[in-house]
Order: C-alpha cells, then structure tokens, then sequence
C-alpha cells in the first residue's frame, strides 16, 4: 500500500509507553503536548510535561479508502499538503496555531473550523485511535473503515477530551474530495438581519461552506459542484471576498480571535445573543461566537446559557478561573468514573478541563 | 446456538423472584403497560434475527419517561437484568431477551414532540419510526438521512442504539452525524442531556458514545435529530458488470476519481436475480454482478457527475450503463435493491443476513474468498453491500428444518466475519455486535479494549444490568473463542496478505 514518509519520523511508542508506566507508578501528573500550540486553551494544569512530537509519521494513506492513520505527533501541516497532492483534505478544518501544530493536538483539543455546521466536527470524522491508557497499556479503538459498530466508540470520545483520557499514539481520520469549485463574496449587512438570511439559506440545498459576520459585513464562502456554486454566486450578489479571510478566521490570526482574553459562546445558530458589550465576530452562521469584553464571566456564561447554549473562556483564563462551562452533578460525577476508567491514577492532565478530573 | 446463555460464558446475577418483582411492577405501572402471560410475551421472543429466541420474566410497555424510570428504580433495587427494546427489527439479537429479564419495550414513547424548519431538527420520543421522521420533515422540504433498509418500521431509539446506516451514508453520515441532543435515563434513574441545541457541548462527547452503545450504557428517552435539505435533483445508474471482481474495482475508482455518490450499492448474480424476480426492477439478469449509483445535487451538476461515473465504470469493463430514464424507473432500480432481503425467500426457506465492512480496494479479493467459503461450506450466498462503504452483506442461504443446516450458516457466517477483520475491516458495520457477533468480539479486539470496554459500561451501569450478555464479551467467553487472538502464528486466512 502506498505510504508516504519523511526522514524524521519516528516510532517512540515503547519510550512513550515506558515513560507513562512510569509515571504511574510514581503517582507523577503529566501534561501531554504535540507542537504545544495550544498550551493557552484549557485551565492552568502543574504538571511534568509528556511530549509526543517526535513520535510522528503518516502509517497508512489510500485515497480510495478516504482514510489517513497518522501518529499523534505528525504535523498537520504535513498531512494537509499530502491530502492536497491527492486532491483531498480534512472536511473539519482544523485551526492552526503554528507549523508545530500536530493532528494529535488536533483531535485532542477537539476544534473545528468554519465548515463545521456544512461539514461535521473533528470526532465526526475519527475512524479510530490507538492510544496509551493511564497504566501505559496500548488499546485500539475503531478502525480504518468508515461505517464500523463494533464495541463501544470510544474513539469519538477522545475528540475534544483534552488528553485527560489517553495519549493518542495514532489517528485514523476520514478524508474527503476536495471541492470542484470554491467562491467567496461578502455583503454589507447588519446582525441578526444577516443571522436570518444564514437561516434561509441553510435550509436549502445547497453549497454553503461557510457564514461569518464580522463588523458589519456577511462573508459566505460557497464550495461544491461547478454549475450550483455559480448559480448560487451570482443570486447572491455582493462583493467577491477574500480567500484570506477564511484563513485568518480559521486559524484565529484575525485581530480580534488573536486578543489576550477571548471567550467562545456556543449556541443555538437562531439565538441571539448580543447584548453583552464587547466586540463580536460570529461564526458557524452564528453557532460560534467569538467576543471580547469587559463584562465579568458570571454575566457571559449566563447569556450563553440562556440562549441555549455554554461559553469557554477560550484564551486568557487567570490562574484558577475556569474555563469550560460546568457540568451538572449526574454528567460531572460521570465524567469522574470514565476519567478512572482510562486513566485511574489521574494522571493525564488533571485539572486541564475541569478541576478533579 | 447463541441465543441460549451460560453462566460460565456470559454475566451471572442472583435470582429474582419473580412474584415480588411482576408485583412491584404493577405498583408503578398502569395494568395495560404489562404483560406476564407467556402468550402475551412470546412476540417479544426474538428480534429480526429470529433463529435466536427467548423468553423474559415480564414485558413492561411505559408511556413516558417518567414510567421508565420507574421501572428501572425496581429493576434497580431488585437486581433484575433490563433489555430495551425499540421496534425489535434488529439483525444481530440486540434485543434478545436475557433469561429472567425485564423487557422494556419504548414502543409506546411514539410522539413527534416537534418539528422547527428553521433549526431544521425534530424532537422526538425513541419509538418513532425511522420513516416518520422524514415523512414529517417533507413538507418542508426536509429529510433525516440515515435511512437502515427497516425503516418503514424501525424506530429512532433502536436506530441510536445501533449507530444505524443505510444506503446514503457515504453522503450523509450515520446516525451519529444526524443527531443533536439525546437524553438518556441511566439505571439508577439520572436523566442525562447529552449534546445540545448548540453545535457542541462542554465535557467529553458522551452523545457520540452513546451512538451505537447497543442498549449498554443507558435508556434513551428523547432524541433531537438533524433534518437536511432534500436535494433538487436525484438520478440513479445501473452498470453491469460480467465479472465481480470488475465491479469490485469500479467501486474503489469511482471513490478514487472523488465522486461522492448519494449511494452506491452492489449486488451479484443470485441476489440481483433474486431481486429482480420479486420486484420487476428490470435488472439484467445475465450479469454477474450490477451497481446502483446514485448522484444529487444541481441538475447540471448531476449530469456531470453521472458522465464522470459512465467513464470510470466503462474503463473497468462495465457491460451495461444505464441511466434511469425517470422517476418511475428509478423507484424501480432502488425497490429491486430495498427489497433484496425479502426477495431471498424465493431462494431459499430461511437466509442469514451478515454485516461486515471492508477497506473497498479489497472487496475484489474478499467477493472470491467468499465465494470459496460458501462452496466449502455447502451452502449458497449472495451478496448485496452498500459498497461506497465497503459495507457486506452476504445472505447465507440455508433450511433451518434439515438438521445441522443453521449451524453451517453459523459458523460460515463467522468465517466470514473473521475474514473482514483479516483485511483491516469489521465484523459489523452497521447491524451491531448485540448477541450475534458476541464471540467474534474476540477476534476483533485484544483483553486490553474489552477490558477498557467493561469499564465503560460499568462507569454508567456499576451492576452490569443493562442488555447483560450482548455487544462486549466477557473475558470468560473471549478466552473459550477468541481463538484468532491466541493463535496469532495460526490464522485462518494464513493465505492472504496482511495489510
């Protein structure tokens, strides 16, 4: 089968195994990283860190198959240029936040781009993992076939876990074709009433990628077959859009995704949800909004929970200042017993997500 | 026969008496919500694999979740094992009843609590058919995807349990990509909102674990599903081929050429056959094996995609391309393949219905093997697969009346599972594990992932009460056939290439 390699890569699993049974053993905490790209996202966690970036390398990639298996460590830059060369990609869009950025950080921290509602999230698109558990036990979950029902899906579960269940030693991902054409416009028009034409538009079928909304301006990007994305360009109207753009807001170099303290309310992509003061981007025609501002947490989570929805402190938490939602007690306790029955010493990135877990 | 459970090989629970547990009960139940006459239960027996059957202490039909959770309090409390059942049209056994369980039929949880066009999502109670769903999402022009050949009479709960597929996967996903919220009763009676009417919800994704836990890990009580727009323009064509293998091929090129097709189905000389003497769908009869691919989308769009198809199913040697002329003749082409199971009893008196997927590049080599296996077992198979997904589903025909026959298809249909795992693929894709395939969760997975699973299910059910005996082995049973794991120098396919 053909497979692709690069001079670095690197099978560390019985070093990474060796260093997890240690720790153990030991009772030692450890914070796993890939590229550390994201070490802002998540509460503030003491620990000795478990790095997984040398352990990299793209295991098995078949086109035909619409599959990719990586390891945890492989940049995903590497693996976007190689699903590019074969006229694929990741449906997902995965931000960036550097070179550095590995697909192990990707599935474990969970984060989709602006194709999210068009396309699915992260853990729709992992097939299955091999990961280390809290004892330094290699367990495979999944496979590499999209429809798979055996066992429970654990797998999924480990997108957007935030390491606290398991390293991911290896990922294997749906890939999908890249679209035959691709248009970006933008429009001149005020929120919600641009809020309601994204509602129009998505209950039709049609090739809508993408709707944010910053200051003022709608941008849509349309992505599909020739003669729908043109039919839908010019009913549209409006200014054609940058390609740009998408990037910046994808990979959070936007000015305002890229400020010191930034929250994330995800809601209802109906609600609204604008009276907090502050400055709004909006993205995932609404489901995804990104603000900054003054007003205290209580008020910010309290407007997202009222709109139907949670709100992360994405980056900029203070020591101590909890950055997820929290859970009620029956889900919290859960939480708790799933943590032990992956990791029973507590051992991977305690507290990253919740305090005690 | 696996429908008969051991106390050495599967979960052990201390008798309930069953006086005690029929009268508590009756405390929480209104009288028509029960039924503990043997004659009343005996439909409750088997699933839609019928071969296997049994009977439970007691059949409880609850109305709301309130009711169910009552239910579960006694079974609770009394330590009696709980089967869920949703419209029991499942092919693995999944509800099968344990000896001495409770039966929870959700049957009468039937209400579509809401339809919103704008959020494009349906509230609704778990025993809602399938095809209701989308019947109700129609007037505004909206569908829910997943689409299990059942689903004129399964039900949503069931489908979640399942993970349930069906023809348009490879387009639209399955059921877990179509789901927005569900909750979920546990067995000590905490009701669970998992996901949201946002995109996400904080913590881990216990929405998608749930998906396809087979009735393990929870009762659902209510799901939110995602309704997409029915697409303007569909078309399906027929390619025939005289050579399966060449169809095999023409599948993975046409994933290859990134064709996205609605569905893409197979089926080989018996079973077209077969389909076509049932429902007249006006297949060639002589080829050996025929593709249904359908596109949507824009109708140029559709045009170009379906001139692309042409091409690379001509390249592999297609001998018939076929587009349907109109929406009469495409009914046709999709009702021979809908009704494919069914069109097995003119065939044979009984049929067995296996479930694995492959990786597509391999179906070419894997149609062969099975094809060796079904002369050296002695009995016929024809196949029909979602093939976009490298989903079989080989029908083993048989006569449960001569002796020994339903053992051959038995153990010809683990063969066959056994051979999916062999090419990097799965022993169901989309039916589950339920009892059927318990054993062959051993070849499937190592100690470690079934012991990761059994801790799993014991973090929601400490008890192990829920559908005990179904989807994860006991490490007792894997140690008595897990044979493929243990004699890893040995395999049974020694002859093939690994991946």
């Amino acid at each position: 089968m053909p497979t692709s390699t690069v001079s670095s890569d690197a099978d560390l699993s019985a070093v990474l195994a060796d260093q997890v049974r240690t720790a153990a053993s030991d009772g030692e905490a450890l914070r796993i990283t890939g590229g550390d790209t994201k070490a802002f996202y998540g509460r503030r966690t003491q620990a000795r860190t478990l790095s997984i970036a040398g352990h990299r390398g793209v295991i098995a990639y078949e086109p035909s198959e619409l599959v990719i298996t990586a390891r945890g460590g492989t940049p995903l830059a590497e693996i976007e240029t190689l699903l590019y060369a074969h006229g694929q990609k990741l449906a997902f869009e995965p931000p960036s936040f550097g070179l550095a950025s590995t697909i192990g950080g990707v599935v474990a921290a969970g984060l989709s781009g602006p194709a999210r509602p068009f396309a699915g999230a992260v853990r729709d698109f992992v097939l299955g993992v091999t990961i280390l558990d809290g004892r330094g036990g290699s367990l495979r979950m999944g496979g590499t076939v999209f429809k798979n029902v055996a066992g429970f899906d654990a797998f999924r579960l480990m997108a957007g876990a935030l390491g606290c269940l398991g390293v991911l030693l290896d990922v294997s991902l749906r890939v999908t074709p890249r679209p035959r054409a691709r248009a970006w416009l933008s429009l001149d028009e005020d929120w919600p009433s641009a809020q309601d034409r994204i509602t129009a538009l998505m209950r039709r079928a049609i090739p809508l990628s993408g709707a944010f909304h910053d200051d003022g301006r709608l941008h849509l990007r349309l992505s599909g077959a020739e003669a729908a994305v043109m039919a839908l360009r010019r009913e549209l109207g409006g200014e054609a859009g940058r390609e740009a753009a998408w990037a910046e807001v994808r990979n959070m170099t936007h000015p305002l995704l890229a400020a010191p303290r930034l929250w994330r309310l995800s809601v209802p992509q109906r609600s609204r949800v604008s009276h907090l003061a502050g400055r709004w981007l909006r993205d995932w025609g609404g489901a995804q909004c990104w603000l900054t501002t003054d007003e205290p947490a209580e008020n910010v989570r309290a407007a997202a929970a009222a709109a139907g929805g949670h709100a992360t402190l994405f980056r900029g938490a203070k020591n101590g200042e909890s950055v997820f939602t929290d859970l009620a007690q029956p889900l919290k306790e859960l939480h708790g017993r799933l943590k032990r029955a992956f990791d029973p010493e507590g051992i991977f990135n305690p507290g990253r997500m919740y305090e005690g877990l | 026969m696996l429908d008969k459970f051991d106390d050495r090989l599967d979960p052990r629970f201390a008798a309930v008496d069953r006086q005690t547990l029929v009268a508590q009960l009756a405390a929480v139940l209104p009288t028509d919500a029960l039924i503990t006459e043997a004659e009343g239960m005996v439909v409750y027996e088997s699933d839609g694999l019928a071969a296997y059957r049994g009977m439970p202490a007691v059949v409880v039909l609850p109305r709301d979740a309130q009711a169910v959770r009552a239910v579960l309090a006694v079974c609770a409390d009394l330590g009696a094992p709980v089967v869920v059942r949703g419209a029991g049209t499942g092919l693995s056994g999944g509800a099968l009843p344990f000896p001495g369980c409770v039966l929870l039929s959700l049957a009468r949880l039937n209400r579509i609590v809401s339809t919103d066009a704008d959020a494009r999502v349906a509230r609704v109670q778990p025993g809602v058919r399938n095809l209701a769903v989308s019947e109700a999402a129609a007037p505004y022009g909206l569908f829910y995807a997943p689409d299990p050949s059942s689903q004129l009479a399964c039900s949503i709960g069931g489908n979640v349990a399942e993970n349930a597929g069906g023809v348009h996967c490879l387009k639209y996903g399955l059921t877990v990509h179509n789901l927005q919220r569900i909750e979920v009763l546990t067995i000590s009676g905490e009701t669970l909102v998992l996901g949201g009417d946002a995109l996400d919800a904080p913590g881990f994704d216990l929405m998608a674990l749930m998906t396809g836990s087979e009735g393990l890990l929870g009762v659902v009580t209510e799901v939110t599903v995602k309704l997409l727009p029915l697409a303007t323009h569909a078309r399906v064509m027929l390619i025939a081929f005289d050579d399966v293998r060449a169809a095999g091929e023409a599948v993975a090129a046409i994933i290859a050429a990134g064709i996205t097709p609605a569905g893409l189905e197979m089926m080989d000389h018996l079973a077209l056959n077969a389909a076509e003497a049932h429902a007249h769908a006006g297949y060639p009869t002589d080829a050996a094996a025929i593709l249904l691919c359908e596109i949507d989308g824009a109708a140029e769009d559709v045009a170009d995609e379906l001139a692309r198809v042409r091409a690379v199913c001509e390249a592999a040697g297609a001998t018939v391309v076929r587009l349907a002329g109109d929406e009469e003749e495409r009914r046709r082409f999709w009702a021979g393949r809908k009704g494919a199971f069914p069109a097995m009893g003119r065939m044979a008196p009984d049929y067995y219905c296996i479930d694995g997927t492959i990786p597509r590049r391999r179906l070419p080599q894997v149609l062969v093997e099975i094809a060796r296996m079904s002369a050296s077992h002695g009995l016929p198979v024809a196949n029909v697969f979602h093939a976009g997904d490298g989903n079989l589903h080989p029908l083993i025909l048989y006569d449960a009346n001569i002796a020994g026959q339903m053992e051959k298809a038995e153990a010809l249909g683990g063969a066959i599972l056994e051979l999916c795992v062999e090419v990097g693929g799965t022993i169901t894709g989309e039916h589950g594990v339920g009892r059927e395939k318990i054993n062959q969760m051993c070849a499937q997975f190592g100690q470690a992932e079934i012991e990761t699973f059994a801790a799993i299910k014991a973090a929601f059910d400490p008890q192990g009460l829920l559908n005990p005996g179904k989807a994860i082995p006991t490490l007792a049973r894997c140690a008595e056939f897990g044979a493929m794991h243990v004699h890893r120098g040995e395999l049974p396919f020694a002859h093939l290439d690994r991946l």
